[in-house]
């Protein structure tokens, strides 16, 4: 009952969205009715159009992610423990961190082709820097009297890098990350709309510049809803994560 | 900074001379390893190892660059783009702001946008993009409509965090020194809240020059993003090049300008003292 009149708007908005559409206040082609937009998403997971496109875009956005992850959360912890490194990346790191990374859309199409790699060289390169700055700053913030009493019993330094650093550093990192996830949607889909022959962006302009819109704004919608529950699973799984802390 | 330029002074050194000395070495280092990338971007290009079009040598750009400003290119398109992303950040910026606090005082607009915020916050807004263009077409409006509803989450969100966190204490002091109630959210809540909500916008204008640049490579155009993606269609790759250092370097300067906006604006707050903003 409780989640029923919290989410109530919705479908208030959802009932409007129906109504609007179905007594002709706007036209069906601008916005056809959720109906028949439910009725055509699952038309699209029968024929499997939907499937295959989506397991092409998710593979992208997860490899790019994965590559960022790795590779960001190693640079950041490396810029706070090692000094020269910080020295030599830290202004690389503030000159690209404000360029809005969907700008390297034509570079990595011209450098990789249309397909899958130059997707994941993009989403990799936009969701690296969120992660390595999370990174820097909870392994710089880490607390001088934890690192202290790891010296004074005698850990060498790069125990305590794995066993102080890198988990002080945690919360931080996972906060960059969760930044990091939502990016990489948003790379995905504005370099599939741009460029692509397979995945969901390429399959919302298709459909779009078919005129299907019912099935449009099918495709818009699961796109939407997988951003919003991937995020969500990302909390679920961080707060396990992080439930030492409390 | 001050206080460890005066600490690592080595006695006896004259202060000012150590602190010009200190400044220098610290300038050094901060350009020191941008050059060297551009460096080998120019050696990288011109040695043969990848074709001009793969990697059109920093000295071709930055022709192309000046090239553009010659004939005015570069202030058209920076301008456009400019227009697009303030004008939607400052739409988003006021609306959220308001709505934020609508949320935070009256039980209706909480009970029918919470829900809506915080599904729509994570939701890759981009993906409504071709819908927009259903509706409202490929020009400006549908533009700036798009940086909107991109834009105005992270503020809204901050908004309401940020009024959450004002503390009661200063509320009851204003009440009871027979603030009225509007004077109270206009003169104590807002600017105690100030410093979330910066952070907020501080989201929020990035995100609002990523979306332009989006929308005018998929909708083209003149604008940084659209001169780029004409660039592109025609395998001009000093032009992408080109759009890409542009775009940054308006990217980084858009960003410095909002961090001197929030140090000049929360002067009165402890964090201004806090040496690691500075």
């Amino acid at each position: 009952m409780k989640a029923f009149i919290r989410y109530s708007p919705l479908l208030i908005l959802a009932a409007a969205w129906e109504l609007s559409s179905r007594l002709g206040l706007v036209s069906p082609l601008a916005l056809p009715p959720l109906s028949d937009v439910v009725s055509a998403w699952i038309d699209m997971i029968k024929d499997g159009e939907l499937v295959t496109n989506g397991v092409t875009s998710i593979y992208r956005a997860f490899a790019g992610l994965a590559l960022a992850v790795v590779i960001g959360g190693v640079l950041g912890i490396a810029m706070a423990w090692f000094k020269p490194v910080n020295v030599l990346l830290a202004p690389i790191v503030e000159i690209f961190y404000p360029l809005p990374k969907s700008a390297l859309i034509p570079v990595t199409v011209i450098w990789l082709g249309f397909g899958d790699g130059s997707k994941i060289l993009l989403i990799f390169l936009g969701c690296m820097l969120p992660v390595t700055i999370g990174a820097f700053n909870g392994a710089r913030s880490s607390e001088r009297h934890l690192v202290w009493s790891a010296r004074s019993m005698g850990a060498s330094r790069l125990r305590m890098l794995w066993d102080v650093v890198v988990p002080s550093a945690m919360p931080e990192l996972l906060n960059g990350i969760r930044t990091a996830l939502a990016l990489s949607f948003i790379l995905l889909v504005s370099s599939e709309l741009i460029v692509a022959q397979k995945g969901f962006g390429y399959l919302i302009g298709s459909l779009g510049a078919n005129g299907t819109y019912d099935a449009m704004y099918a495709v818009v919608f699961t796109v939407a809803f997988l951003g919003f529950a991937a995020d969500r699973v990302y909390l679920l799984i961080t707060k396990r994560a992080l439930a030492w802390r409390a | 900074m001050n206080g460890t330029t005066i600490a690592e002074a080595p006695n006896g050194f004259p202060e000012k001379a150590a602190r010009f000395a200190y400044r220098v070495a610290w300038g050094f280092a901060r350009v020191f390893s941008v050059l060297v990338l551009l460096a080998a971007w120019e050696w990288l290009a011109t040695s043969g190892t990848f074709t001009p079009f793969q990697l059109p040598a920093l000295s071709k750009v930055l022709v192309r660059i000046w090239a553009d400003i010659t004939t005015g290119d570069f202030f058209i398109n920076t301008g456009l783009t400019l227009y697009r992303a303030l004008a939607g950040f400052l739409i988003a910026a006021v609306g959220g702001v308001l709505l934020g606090m609508a949320m935070s005082r009256l039980r209706v607009a909480r009970w029918f946008f919470d829900p809506i915020i915080s599904i729509g916050f994570p939701m890759p807004k981009i993906a409504f993009l071709p819908v927009i263009i259903l509706w409202l077409g490929v020009y400006d409006v549908s533009k700036i409509t798009m940086i909107v509803f991109d834009a105005i989450f992270p503020v809204v969100a901050a908004t309401i965090v940020g009024i959450q966190g004002v503390e009661r204490e200063l509320l009851w002091s204003a009440r009871n020194m027979g603030a009225k109630e509007r004077e109270v959210l206009w003169q104590v809540v807002l600017p105690a809240a100030l410093p979330q909500i910066m952070t907020g916008f501080q989201v929020a204008l990035p995100l609002s020059l990523i979306v332009a640049v989006v929308t005018e490579m998929l909708m083209g155009g003149y604008g940084l993003g659209g001169a780029m993606m004409t660039a592109s269609r025609f395998a001009n790759s000093v032009g992408v090049f080109a759009g890409i250092v542009e775009i940054a370097v308006v990217g980084y300067l858009m960003v410095k300008a909002m961090a001197i906006l929030r140090r000049r604006l929360l002067i009165w707050h402890p964090e201004a003292h806090d040496p690691s903003t500075a």
